[in-house]
Parts: structure tokens; C-alpha cells; sequence
């Protein structure tokens, strides 16, 4: 068949999620989701010297868990696609080194998760590879550390603040048919609406989420009424509340709407401010809890629209406005 | 929806701050700070014998050391988060930001990370310390000049 696409959208057919390894960290353990990750850490450290480490370390585990699952090794799979949030994508770079086969690192900032996904399935369903492993990881304090203060400053932090998810995810797609498939993606294109509030990146990225939406709806001739649920990636309470807003002002029926970063955690009892953010936050209610529920046929066609803030902090610093973008996939189970 | 409708509907539903709330707790944490250190004083000048001039370093070095305790134990942001203004402003705050920036760097090591990366945060503080006294010092003498 061939691929082709419709604006900024694209179906596929044979595109199929395999398996997936999840490993959280110790907030995310004792959120709502807690139970449904493969794995936990309890330490921040994960009993490595640094924290850039101990991510890199969450994200080898995810990564044996999904491959044991289908009883692969590191050299079974094709390509393999990674992204994280620190500078030259450190995590996923340097895990590389110990993959022994092709490697494509890509920058999405919080949206990596779909924006790998995305890559990895045209790859699949143009033929090129049959089996693409997609990395994702973020750490709480590896991300302070690189985009905001010391871990232990003392700093009031604003009630518009996120709080960075820690986790790692990897996912394994296919083209061999498997209870749940990648059906649809829309790509995103960088929308900047003039926000220069690094502590409010819900208000930041919000315009991105709306923009990808509606060329999603409008590419393929949906609503909302054609999911079963419809995830924004990490704009938390405040940015999914805009969003809402948003696409009630263009007259849109907004049902059955979510957002991961209002899922991940407990926000009355978690001093979590506004939500969740970072490439795993998405990635872990994704892969942790909607995932299982499409393989179980408790939900039919969910659309994950992951959302990125491709700020970076030297040209915030410079009082540069905030490029953001979203990246859609509709996951649905196979009949 | 351009940018400037989309900013007013974005304000209308922003979370609100707890101005008046961070006010307060400010303001009690740092006045406990501040009769903290005044007990520090008073013990020193009565249990050592010495005048005000002599415990006040003695009293400032108890008080950067509690903070800097405090920050490698992961207590002062979390104090911070309540008190805000309160354990910010106080000396106990720029103790926080030089042992917070050393223990965060402490894993790039002593030179490229502790060293270098120390005064990250306090370092503005420091500069613009120096160069306000020099122009001041520069002030001083232009008015002893016509006094």
C-alpha cells in the first residue's frame, strides 16, 4: 500500500505495539497508576553516582523488560529510536553505546514519546524494519538540574509549575499483527504563542495540543466522539483546562478528555502543583495503563497527543518566547 | 484566536497565587529566623563574655552552618516551598544556593563541578555586591570632597 499524507495526518494498517518495558520512580509508584508499572525505583539515585545515571539505568530496565517479554535479544530488533529531555539527548545516546544495531536520537522535548512512536511506525509501515524499539525517559532531578535550579534550592515554585515525571518506556512495534495497533498519526508543527514563562508550560504548550488536534480532526474527518479517550500529553490542570476552553470557543464537543499529567498523579494529596510533565509522563499512563486496557478491549481507539516545550533555557534566559509542539497517535485494539 | 485572546483567556482561568498567604508565612518563618539568630547572639555574648561587635559572626557562621545542614539533608527547599521570601531573603538563603549548587554538581566533580559551579546562583549576589559598594564607596568621596 501506499503511504500517503492527508495534510499533516497519516492511517496506517500494519503497524502493531509488540510489547513495552515501564520502570517509574518513587511519586509516580505511589500515584493513582502505581500498580500498573512493570517496575519501581525507590531512590532517585538508583545506586549510581549521579542522576543522569540512575536514567539511563530506569531506561536499560525498560528496555530488558519489554525485549524478555517477546523473548528477544538486543540484536533481534531493526532500529532502534530514542529521546529524552537532557542536553545531546544524553540518556538515549549514551545507552546506545550498548545496542548493536541501529540508532536514531531525536529531540521532541516532552513529546519525544510520540514523535519516536510516530518515526518508528512510517518506518514499519513503509516496510524498512520490522521491528522498532522506541526509548523514552525523563528524570525528575536530572531535568531540574539541567532546566531549572539546584535540586535542594530553596526557591518558592510557582502554583503554575509542573513536576518532571520520572520514568523510562520502551516500546516495541511491529508489523506482525498484535492485539493492539498504531492506527493514526498526526504530526505536529511548532507553534509559538508568545509564552515566555518557563514555570507555566501548560499555558505554554496549550496552543500546540489545539493545533494538532484540530488538524487531526480535520485531516481525517473525526471528533471526539471517534476515541474512547483523548490524552494531552503533559499540559497539566491548567494548560488542559485552556485547552478545553480552546476547542469549546471553535464550537467543539469535548468528551472524554484527559490529560497525562493530571493522570500520573494524585494532585489533592501529591505536591505535584499543577501535574505531571516530561517525556515519560505521557509515556508511562500511555504504555502503563491505556495500553493494557486496549489489549483487554476495555477501550477500542484511544489518541495519545503528547506535547513538547522546545524551550531552551540559554534562549529563555535571552527572553525568547517558548516554541512548542504536539504529536498525535491514535492507538486502537485489533479485532 | 490570536496571541492577545488567547492571553486573556488564558489569565482568566489561571490558578491563583496565595499572595497574601506566602506574605504570612514569609513573614513568620522569617521572623523565627530572625529570633533564632537573636538567641544565638544573646547566648554568645553572655556565655563567651563578649560584645555584640565580636558575636555577630559567630552568630552569622551558626546560622549559614544550620542552612547549609539543613540542605544537605533535603529539608531547607522543603521549608523553602512554605516559607518562601522568609528563608530566601535571610543569610540562611544564600548558604542555601552555594550548598545546593555545590552538592548538585558534586557529581561533575571538585574542579569542573564544585568549583566551578558553587556561586551559579549566589555569584550574582556577589557581583553586584562588589560593584554597588565601589560606586557608593565612589559616591562617598565625591560628596567628602565638598563636605
Amino acid at each position: 500500500m501506499s503511504l500517503h499524507f492527508l495534510g499533516n495526518s497519516v492511517t496506517l494498517e500494519n503497524v502493531f505495539i509488540a510489547s513495552s518495558g515501564t520502570v517509574c520512580g518513587p511519586l509516580e509508584y505511589l500515584g493513582p497508576l502505581g500498580s500498573c508499572f512493570d517496575k519501581s525505583i525507590q531512590d532517585y539515585h538508583y545506586g549510581e553516582k549521579s542522576f543522569e545515571k540512575a536514567e539511563r539505568k530506569m531506561l536499560r530496565d525498560a528496555l530488558d523488560i519489554c525485549l524478555k517479554r517477546e523473548r528477544l535479544k538486543y540484536h533481534d530488533v531493526d532500529l532502534y529510536l530514542g529521546s529524552d529531555l537532557l542536553n545531546q539527548i544524553t540518556s538515549v545516546n549514551y545507552l546506545a553505546r550498548e545496542i548493536p544495531k541501529p540508532f536514531i536520537g531525536v529531540y521532541g522535548a516532552c513529546s519525544g514519546f510520540a514523535l519516536s512512536l510516530a518515526l518508528g511506525s512510517l518506518l514499519v509501515e513503509a516496510g524498512f524494519v520490522d521491528k522498532v524499539i522506541t526509548m523514552v525517559s525523563s528524570h525528575n532531578a536530572s531535568a531540574e538540574r539541567q532546566y531549572r535550579y539546584p535540586v535542594e534550592y530553596g526557591v518558592q515554585k510557582k502554583a503554575t509549575t509542573t513536576f518532571t515525571a520520572t520514568g523510562a518506556v520502551t516500546t516495541l512495534l511491529t508489523s506482525q499483527k498484535h492485539p493492539v495497533k498504531v492506527e493514526a498519526i498526526t504530526l505536529g508543527r511548532v507553534i509559538d504563542y508568545e509564552q515566555t514563562d518557563a514555570n507555566d508550560m501548560g499555558r505554554a504548550m496549550a496552543p500546540a495540543a489545539f493545533d494538532t488536534l484540530m488538524n487531526h480532526f480535520q485531516d481525517l474527518k473525526r471528533s471526539f466522539h471517534d476515541y474512547d479517550l483523548v490524552v494531552t500529553g503533559d499540559l497539566s490542570m491548567y494548560g488542559h483546562q485552556i485547552l478545553k476552553e480552546m476547542l469549546q470557543r471553535q464550537k467543539i464537543d469535548v468528551v472524554r478528555y484527559n490529560d497525562c499529567g493530571c493522570m500520573l498523579y494524585d494532585l489533592s494529596h501529591q505536591s505535584v502543583f499543577q501535574g505531571g510533565s516530561g517525556c515519560a509522563c505521557s509515556a508511562l499512563v500511555t504504555m502503563g495503563s491505556l495500553y493494557p486496557q486496549l489489549k483487554d478491549k476495555k477501550l477500542k481507539r484511544v489518541l495519545v497527543v503528547s506535547t513538547g516545550a522546545l524551550l531552551s533555557p540559554m534562549m529563555s534566559a535571552q527572553k525568547e518566547s517558548i516554541p512548542c509542539i504536539a504529536h498525535a497517535m491514535s492507538l486502537e485494539a485489533v479485532e | 484566536m490570536d496571541h492577545k485572546e488567547y492571553d486573556q483567556l488564558a489569565e482568566t482561568l489561571k490558578p491563583v497565587g496565595h499572595k497574601m498567604k506566602n506574605a504570612f508565612f514569609a513573614f513568620i518563618y522569617g521572623g523565627i529566623i530572625g529570633i533564632l539568630a537573636q538567641g544565638v547572639l544573646e547566648f554568645f555574648m553572655n556565655v563567651y563574655d563578649i560584645s555584640q561587635k565580636e558575636a555577630t559572626p559567630m552568630m552569622t557562621i551558626t546560622l549559614v552552618f544550620m542552612s547549609c545542614l539543613l540542605t544537605g539533608l533535603g529539608i531547607y527547599d522543603k521549608l523553602a516551598q512554605k516559607a518562601g521570601a522568609g528563608t530566601f531573603i535571610p543569610i540562611t538563603g544564600f548558604a542555601n544556593s552555594m550548598t545546593s549548587s555545590a552538592i548538585d554538581s558534586q557529581s561533575e566533580g571538585l574542579i569542573m563541578g564544585i568549583g566551578s559551579n558553587m556561586f551559579k546562583l549566589g555569584g550574582t549576589v556577589i557581583t553586584y555586591g562588589i560593584v554597588s559598594s565601589a560606586l557608593l564607596g565612589v559616591i562617598r568621596y565625591v560628596i567628602t570632597l565638598f563636605g
